[in-house]
């Protein structure tokens, strides 16, 4: 424990990728395999749920510091991470335990789970008494889930590859998966993943997806387009889909579903194993999970088209879904993310709210990794296996064509309308690469321009870790009423905490201290002074909402110094951005 | 009766007729120590512990109208008995004692409980009222002895020196600068510092405090490999300076009881925090707290609310007082500290 630790302390210090890197080959080097397997683990984003309920640790800690409870929660909010609060008010340890980190989370933090509350007291007490506070930081980060640390999986992949003396990529592929819930990291399970390269390798690998190659924004000016990307002819292009990237495992007769978390989400979408059987084995689809409009009348139409689609060209059937998108359009992600948190699926949830997969990528294909070959060749025999499939639950991805950028860019008008966050361009000669590497070719994503209004800070509230005692989340409001109308009021309606430069926030968190009215706990309302472009993704109804609405991804897209909070937009714009 | 009151130009004593550390200029100014918030310029006539004198003159002027008393020496004024005691904070800090009428306060300025040697110690001194700051006024701030933070000082200096990179440690010029070089490890390397410190060590070293040798770093020109052993003072407005840049290759630390807080080393962006402060830290005020045996507190600038509202469930008569010292309850948490 106190080596990983120790590996926290050199991991947090430093902003240098060389650094982190290094201290991840020196722990690496010098761990237990048990010890690295679970160090991997959590450094490659992996959580087990949560342990003990924060307010149970709370409770703990403040009866171990013999703090009454106000004290402790201004404690919290100075400190701003609830590990590190209780680490730094906990007596100091009486022992000191060498524990490794395997025996630590298995033996002595795993066992955690659901123990009644005297047990739990009794229990954590030992555990608190043998650790250092920058252990006890970790370890109670272990114990609610929130552990986090300034690495990459794609650093903790080159420093396995380091280790082991393997392919960075070969290493990538065999970490797929190794985080999700179902698996606990043994020595063996880390063996595996800094083992030499070995023939079965592709045998072995179950139901494990690739690794997703991620798109890189695309954010220059149209005329900049043929210069820099040539004509739209090199590339294949597609509507960039609001929905769950997902990939199609169908291997040894079972169907496995990922989503680019590389979270296994089979359970979730029960009405995708309809594939199972019409997926031959060694097939790997990439493509996007959505839930398509007027969903009943939909689905029984797009069977149909599906139903013939291997008897036609391929260019028709890219037509005829282009033509359902444009007849019923994809909902909004709010309405997948619905789905997403249910935790039993009715039947009537099922038959609203069904997903369908739009395909765009051929992974793998009768047991091959088709990921080196040119995009358009994965996209020919990708376009086979779907109509082959016959099911309105995959169709192909449409592709869109132009005959100059300028056409595409108006053609791209129409995204919002359809559902869509704008288009994706894929090199036509491009490979399949790994996360956002950009040496085998490259994926482009030119999504349109968010939605905007200019909102009005009334609460501030401080932030966490680097921003902790620093105001710097913000509440936003827009008025009720005209200009002019002297009843009319502000009403909240999104928060954020993005989009400003740490100069910018420090002088807000200036003004907020200045012209603050009231604290609530951590919160300050503030005398309405600052004026702000929001910017947004999507905008829907909700009756939770005292505004009435809910807007997705808000953040900060400039500081408005040239506008009063007079001139700011009211709630009657947000309701027209709705239609 | 009140011996001090909270009054706009400053804390004020009303039987005396004089301030304790004025904001504003004033007539008769009692200062505590030389940090630029407590000893402003502009007031007549100045009083302080006789150890500050070249400290307050080297900032405040020359020619200021300074008397000074050593600690425990008393002086009456409008009947007023005034005598200074060691704070423990930086060279020359005192507290100030006040009697009129049987009735005892006492304002300590800024104060440290741990002995450092490069200043009197802390004295605890009985009194009916004691004023208090409360800068590091939550329980989250105990502060580990200062022999394991130098000796992680040293250690991360001789790190440096086998990787090569000069060593830049970032602190406030008076004060903490001082107390790092009294507690290094001097032979480990050349120690340099930024032109601003040089005349404040030269205070300290001719108040008797032992300092290793410092070089001013301007005399030592860029790419010299001397660089690449050296420790470096500077001071925290020299970061991502051209004076910086010089240095080549380092690695850079910042010394302050802030350091404490992962969200505040890493708003800082040095590659190590050492958590080092010249202030009291909880168990540090609780404990000068009770050892006045004071029955009233007034609590100025840091966790004031805090601190007062701990201390009332303690059974103590606290209360807030507003000044302009330090920083707001809580502020930034990045001044001088």
């Amino acid at each position: 424990m106190i080596a990983f630790a120790q590996l926290y302390a050199r991991l947090d210090a430093t902003t240098s990728s060389n650094a982190k890197l290094a201290a991840l080959q020196d722990y690496l080097h010098a761990a237990e395999p048990a010890d690295a397997a679970w160090a991997v683990y959590f450094l490659a984003g992996g959580r087990p749920r949560q342990l003990v309920p924060s307010r149970q640790l709370r409770e703990l800690a403040m009866q171990r510091a013999g703090l009454s409870a106000w004290l402790f929660e201004e404690s919290y909010s100075a400190v701003g991470d609830l590990a590190e609060t209780i680490a730094l008010l906990l007596p100091e340890a009486t022992s000191t335990s060498d524990d490794g980190l395997a025996v630590w989370v298995e033996d002595k933090l795993l066992p955690l789970r659901g123990l009644p509350p005297d047990e739990l007291a009794m229990r954590l007490d030992a555990l608190w008494a043998q650790l250092d506070p920058q252990s006890l930081m970790v370890s109670i980060k272990l114990i609610t889930g929130a552990f986090r640390v300034g690495v990459s999986k794609l650093l903790v992949t080159r420093a396995l590859a380091s280790v082991a003396d393997v392919d960075a990529k070969r290493v990538a592929q065999r970490l797929v998966g190794y985080t999700d819930l179902s698996h606990r990291p043994t020595a063996a399970s880390y063996q595996r993943l800094i083992a030499a390269e070995s023939d079965d390798e592709h045998a072995q690998r179950g139901g494990q997806p690739y690794p997703f190659f991620l798109a890189h924004p695309l954010q220059r000016p149209l005329e900049e387009f043929e210069a820099s990307l040539g004509a739209p002819s090199d590339w294949l292009i597609e509507w960039k889909w609001d929905g769950i990237r997902a990939q199609l495992v169908k291997r040894d007769g079972q169907l496995w579903v990922w989503s680019r978390g590389e979270d296994l989400i089979s359970e979730r979408f029960p009405e995708l194993q309809e594939l199972a059987p019409l997926l031959p084995d060694g097939t790997v689809i990439d493509g996007e999970l959505v839930v398509w409009r007027h969903a009943p009348e939909a689905t029984a139409q797009q069977g149909e088209l599906m139903a013939h689609a291997a008897e036609q060209a391929p260019e028709r059937l890219n037509d005829q879904v282009e033509a359902q998108l444009e007849q019923y359009g994809i909902q909004p992600f709010a309405l997948l993310q619905q789905r997403i948190g249910r935790k039993t699926l009715s039947r009537k949830l099922l038959e609203e709210v069904p997903v369908a997969v739009l395909a765009y990528d051929l992974l793998e294909w009768q047991g091959d990794d088709w990921r080196a070959r040119p995009q358009h060749a994965r996209r020919a025999q990708l376009e086979q296996v779907v109509a082959a499939c016959a099911s309105p639950r995959l169709m192909p991805s449409p592709l869109l064509h132009g005959d100059s950028w300028q056409a595409l860019a108006e053609q791209r008008e129409a995204s919002r309308a359809l559902g869509v966050e704008g288009m994706m361009l894929k090199g036509r000669e491009s490979a399949y690469g790994v996360g956002r590497s950009k040496d085998v070719g490259v994926w482009w994503k030119w999504k349109i321009d968010p939605l905007s209004v200019d909102a009005v800070l009334i609460y501030a509230q401080r932030g966490h870790g680097r921003r902790a005692s620093l105001y710097s989340d913000y509440t936003f409001a827009v008025w009720d009423g005209a200009p002019g109308d002297p009843e009319r009021r502000l009403v909240p309606f999104a928060k954020a905490y993005s989009g400003l430069t740490d100069e910018e926030m420090r002088k807000v968190d200036a003004i907020v201290r200045k012209t603050t009215v009231e604290k609530f706990g951590p919160v300050r309302s503030v005398t309405p002074s600052l004026v702000f472009e929001l910017g947004f993704e999507g905008i829907a109804r909700s009756p939770r909402h005292k505004s009435g609405i809910a807007v997705r991804f808000p953040r900060m897209l400039r500081w408005r110094h040239d506008k009063t909070v007079e001139e700011a937009d009211t709630l009657a714009l947000l309701q027209e951005l709705l239609q | 009766m009140d011996l001090v009151i909270a009054r706009p130009e400053g804390l004020y004593c009303p039987p005396g007729d004089f301030y304790i550390d004025p904001w504003r200029p004033v007539e008769r100014a009692v200062i505590t120590h030389g940090h630029g918030d407590h000893a402003r310029g502009g007031s007549a006539h100045y009083l302080a512990a006789a150890p500050g004198e070249g400290i307050l003159r080297a900032r405040l002027g020359r020619d200021i109208n300074l008397q000074t008393l050593a600690y425990g020496e008393s002086i009456e004024h409008h009947g007023v008995t005034v005598s200074l005691h060691p704070a423990g904070h930086v060279l020359g800090s005192a507290q100030v004692r006040l009697e009129y009428r049987g009735e005892v306060w006492v304002a300590s300025g800024d104060y440290k409980v741990e002995p450092d040697g490069t200043c009197e110690p802390f004295e605890p001194v009985r009194c009916h009222t004691f004023i208090t700051e409360s800068t590091f006024g939550l329980p989250i701030y105990r502060w580990q002895p200062q022999a394991q933070i130098f000796a992680g000082i040293n250690e991360w200096w001789r790190q440096n020196q086998q990787a090569g990179r000069a060593s830049v440690l970032f602190c406030y010029a008076f004060g903490k600068a001082q107390r790092i070089l009294h507690g290094i490890d001097g032979s480990i390397g050349p120690i340099l510092g930024h032109g601003s410190m040089e005349p404040l060590h030269q205070v300290y070293r001719d108040a008797g405090v032992y300092l290793p040798e410092t070089r001013y770093a301007g005399d030592v020109p860029k790419g010299d490999p001397l660089l690449r052993q050296a420790l470096i003072l500077a001071p925290p407005s020299a970061g991502g300076s051209t004076w910086i840049r010089r240095f080549g290759d380092y690695s850079d630390a910042f010394a302050s009881g802030w350091m404490l807080l992962r969200g505040t080393r890493r708003r800082r962006g040095v590659d190590r925090g050492f958590v080092l402060s010249d202030h009291a830290d909880w168990p540090g005020l609780l404990w000068a707290i009770e050892q006045t045996g004071a029955e009233r507190v007034m609590v100025t600038h840091g966790s004031v609310n805090i601190l007062v509202r701990h201390l009332r469930e303690l059974g103590l008569d606290a209360q807030a007082f507003e000044t302009e010292y330090g920083e707001e309850d809580d502020a930034p948490a990045e001044p001088a500290a």
